[in-house]
């Protein structure tokens, strides 16, 4: 349960670090913005308590924001997901619950749970984020196409990411 | 007392939800007026810096196609140059221009350190500042065309408000007619913006240039912003115009600030003139 704290803020400066120096950078054809920062609020532990996972939510949008000349965007998007967090999980939950010791990940919960549970957060973080970026709806069939071809490819981000990195 | 206690308590997740989504929402739309729009200065400092050590490796990869502009650049530069002229008239060598003229623009060269072209709102960073002369609202442009308008200054970086903004309009006219109206983007693709208050009775081509207008003392009259591409109107009396943008927003590496000189005295007497 210790190493829980430090691998978490590790884990936090190198997404950041990854959002702001390499996707940040990505810029194909104006519609693709993967954001795989968000991987940092589907990764923290079951028993993370509420207020904590709203605060870090914050927290870590906001200095997206500050990376991306887009205060509060990134921060209200994020807020809202980590908002969801909770029901989805509920929503989700095998029927003899989460495990304690265990963590969201494919590892203990296989590959079919994990990917519906990423799917929907990602899709309402981006859905939120592109919406309130646009605030109107005149473009809104545009506007939804950006969003489902950015939740792809972050979704896609997050898969590999498990595969690669987070092995357990 | 004790029952509004325990209504937090119990609905703390929610409540807490709302404070931080309040909280986010202001500074969203806090944003309307693009000036005040970045209040810490403390951010600016610090994603300047950083995005400077990022940049200098595009930059790096980019200097081919970077050298490829410039060289362009200088060349119609120096086919601007008087001394690329022959005077046809022998008579009006005898007079002398020496004091007659004042410099009206200042040029500050600057390098490109942040940018985006994926968003509806995107900025751009350079790396020159107060200390270096930069102001809010001065014009920026590059060797190909029209950049956008500085927003906001630390001492040694800038935010620009690039023409991909759904926040910008610059005023613009055509060429060859001098028809004036206003350009903005439409949050579509990166390479196209539109422009509008063009009446239906002038006459359009397509590969007519759209340039800046002068008229509101940010860049000089005559600088490049696109072609036109495609015309048409819906109902009213004016056109909507697809222009293609001159400047590749994507491969942007340098880019010039632009200083009106004469910028406060015009303002000064818009100023005045406006309160009659």
């Amino acid at each position: 349960m210790i190493k829980v704290l430090p691998r978490n803020i590790l884990r936090i400066f190198v997404l950041v670090a990854f959002q702001v120096f390499i996707l940040n950078n990505i810029q194909f054809s104006g519609f693709v913005n993967p954001y795989l920062y968000v991987l940092f609020i589907l990764l923290l532990p079951f028993e993370t308590p509420g207020w904590l996972l709203l605060s870090l939510g914050f927290v870590l949008g906001l200095t997206i924001d500050i990376f991306s000349n887009t205060p509060g965007l990134h921060a209200s998007a994020t807020v809202f997901m980590a908002f969801l967090r909770p029901l989805v999980l509920d929503f989700f939950a095998p029927r003899e619950g989460y495990v304690t010791g265990t963590y969201p990940r494919i590892y203990y919960y296989g590959f079919g749970w994990f990917f519906q549970y990423s799917a929907i957060l990602i899709l309402a973080h981006h859905l939120f984020l592109f919406y309130i970026e646009v605030f109107r709806l005149s473009d809104f069939m545009l506007t939804l196409y950006r969003v489902i071809l950015s939740t792809i490819f972050t979704l896609f981000l997050v898969m590999i990411s498990q595969y690669f990195i987070y092995r357990r | 007392m004790r029952n509004l206690i325990r209504f937090i308590l119990k609905y703390n997740f929610i409540i807490l939800f709302i404070v931080f989504e309040t909280i986010a929402l202001l500074l969203v739309f806090q944003r309307n007026n693009y000036q005040q729009a970045f209040a810490f200065n403390l951010s600016r400092n610090i994603g300047g810096y950083v995005n400077s050590r990022i940049f200098s490796l595009r930059h790096y990869l980019e200097l081919h196609e970077t050298n490829r502009a410039l060289l362009k650049e200088n060349e119609r530069l120096r086919n601007s140059l008087l001394s690329s002229y022959k005077l046809k008239i022998p008579a009006a060598a005898e007079v002398e221009f020496d004091s007659a003229w004042v410099q009206q623009y200042n040029f500050i060269s600057a390098k490109v350190i942040a940018n985006s072209v994926n968003k509806q709102n995107n900025f751009m960073s350079i790396d020159k500042g107060r200390i270096h002369g930069v102001k809010p609202d001065m014009g920026v442009i590059s060797g190909e065309g029209v950049v956008g308008i500085v927003a906001g200054v630390s001492d040694n970086f800038s935010t620009i408000i690039p023409v991909l903004n759904i926040d910008l309009r610059i005023s613009s006219s055509l060429k060859n007619t001098g028809y004036f109206g206003s350009l903005y983007w439409d949050g579509k693709d990166p390479k196209t913006a539109i422009m509008e208050d063009i009446p239906h009775h002038v006459t359009l081509n397509p590969g007519d240039s759209v340039v800046t207008s002068g008229y509101s003392a940010i860049f000089p009259e005559g600088i490049m912003i696109g072609t036109v591409t495609d015309y048409d109107f819906e109902g009213g009396n004016f056109y909507t115009i697809t222009v293609n943008l001159a400047t590749d927003f994507r491969k942007l590496n340098y880019a010039y600030v632009i200083e009106n000189r004469f910028r406060e005295e015009l303002i000064e007497l818009e100023n005045v003139s406006g309160h009659d």
